[in-house]
């Protein structure tokens, strides 16, 4: 079980977090300017990361906050948290 | 082509009397060459399988299957071995039928006992609308010729006896489906037994090899790969690669619909036959069977998050763990030896692709999600078949990658509402 930083609550077990996925894949201000292709690759593509990966948690169990954080899939290691609107961690990747 | 040596119980008391000194290894262990017709990248089963066929029905003769670790080490040899075809939509059930109907020939062609046992996949329903889906499953599997019945409490626990169809548990059993045909093989025996038919086929198996990019020409054509070990050059390669599909694929440029999760496992000390089928519960989530060796051989769902560590949190085994002491409480004093995970990749459909990619001479199978051991015979014949002929076969015709930009899509995931 991961033990996840929320920036608001501090240290907290995974189970009262729930996971939202990639981070920081902004909906495009007009949907209906884009085409089939790109408007697929908003809803279903993902970079699936091996290395370093920003993802959105919410902790739903306490502060109920969304907030990201940058956590390597190779390793499960959270290496940053921060808030949404913060400025993004270096990932560190090469 | 090599000379294979044939397994049989004459071959058996012959090298009895020679005190076992004369048996070959199974497969060579194959250096790169520099070039070949065709590459499958990923040793698991679909790759391996792959190579088999591309070998055997599509008559390629110079193949290389490129592992990055060892055959069969990865979800291959980790996932629980539960084999069924009774998915809900057309294109579905008709994939994995395919896959289903060539596991009953696969040990006599493949000269290697992959132990495929017919003992049936029961799924539990413990609630109204359990019973609907499953009915609705039922009908529909019939119309498409894949047989699954209904069961009552009384009906499964005949043809199950340790299950517990008390009706006062918080989760009771009101019925089941059960698919006859479905049952369990050797994941390991599986791999083994491809690699060592398609390297009697001539097809070259490299274990340590790990591919690190895609080479392409001007016109964006596959010309080859690079690998740990050197440059292999080929026209064609295919990518087979499991939970590792997205970081391989990106080599090319490609960005699927995919994301990989851990999904665990874990077995019991082994005891005396006790469950003679496949038991599986969507609701409270836990499936279940017992292997030849003896183990109790149970299956999580995945964890939340992506992860390529191979291995997930304790509370989601936890989890699945209660809920088989719920439907089989005899077995809370079993005590559990491993337990591990595997990385499988999801769509966002929970149907696989088996597709040409818009790279041409790069072919992919992937999204197998939490199901793709059943398919194993299926899917490495669609997958060298779209390699072999530039095009799919019509039973993965739908399983594109473009079906997420069409809207396409063959949603087992919200219809079927199934732990694959």
């Amino acid at each position: 079980m991961l033990l996840i930083p929320c920036p608001y609550c501090g240290d907290r077990p995974e189970i009262e977090f729930s996971y939202g996925g990639q981070a920081h894949i902004a909906r495009p201000p007009v949907p209906a300017a884009l085409d089939d292709e790109q408007w697929g690759s908003f809803l279903y593509g993902r970079d699936n990361i091996r290395g370093p990966h920003r993802e959105r948690w919410r902790h739903s169990h306490g502060c109920a906050r969304f907030f990201n954080i940058l956590r390597d899939t190779r390793t499960d290691l959270i290496l940053a948290s921060y808030r949404v609107g913060d400025p993004l961690p270096e990932t560190g990747a090469s | 082509m090599n000379d294979m040596q044939r397994y049989s119980l004459f071959s058996l008391v012959r090298h009895g009397l020679r005190n076992h000194s004369g048996w070959r290894e199974q497969w060579r262990a194959a250096t790169p060459k520099s070039h070949y017709d065709a590459i499958v990248i990923g040793g698991g089963g679909h790759g391996l399988g792959a190579a088999f066929y591309l070998a055997r029905d599509y008559g390629l003769a110079n193949i290389a299957v490129l592992e990055k670790g060892w055959i069969g080490g990865g979800n291959t040899g980790r996932n629980t071995t539960i084999i069924r075809s009774n998915y809900l939509f057309d294109e579905s059930s008709s994939l994995y039928d395919h896959a289903v109907k060539k596991w009953d020939t696969l040990s006599e062609e493949l000269n290697y006992n992959v132990m495929y046992s017919r003992r049936g996949v029961m799924m539990l329903a413990h609630t109204v609308h359990d019973e609907q889906v499953f009915r609705r499953h039922i009908h529909a599997n019939r119309l498409n010729g894949v047989d699954n019945e209904w069961l009552t409490p009384e009906q499964a626990k005949a043809y199950c006896p340790p299950l517990n169809i008390d009706p006062g548990v918080r989760y009771p059993i009101i019925g089941a489906a059960l698919q006859r045909r479905g049952g369990t093989a050797r994941h390991d025996a599986v791999a083994w037994g491809y690699a060592r038919a398609a390297d009697a086929m001539g097809v070259d198996i490299i274990e340590n090899c790990e591919v690190t990019g895609i080479d392409r020409d001007r016109s964006g054509r596959v010309i080859g790969v690079q690998t740990s070990r050197g440059p292999i050059r080929a026209a064609k390669v295919g990518v087979s690669a499991a939970g590792n599909s997205s970081v391989v694929m990106g080599m090319a440029g490609l960005r699927l619909p995919l994301e990989s999760f851990p999904l665990q496992a874990l077995v019991s000390e082994p005891v005396k036959p006790v469950l003679p089928c496949v038991v599986m519960s969507n609701t409270i989530h836990a499936y279940i069977s017992q292997s030849d060796k003896g183990e109790l051989v149970i299956g999580a769902g995945t964890d939340v998050y992506t992860s390529y560590t191979q291995r997930g949190g304790l509370h989601i085994a936890q989890h699945t763990l209660e809920a088989i002491c719920e439907i089989f409480p005899q077995f809370r004093r079993m005590r559990m030896l491993r337990n591990w995970g595997g990385i499988v990749d999801v769509t966002p459909d929970r149907s696989p692709i088996i597709a040409k990619t818009s790279v041409p001479g790069l072919y992919v199978n992937c999204g197998w999600g939490t199901g793709g051991f059943k398919a194993t015979p299926g899917a490495a014949h669609l997958l060298a078949h779209t390699m072999a002929t530039d095009a799919p076969h019509a039973l993965n015709a739908p399983f594109t990658i473009e079906r997420f930009r069409d809207g396409h899509m063959i949603d087992e995931a919200a219809a079927a509402a199934v732990a694959h």
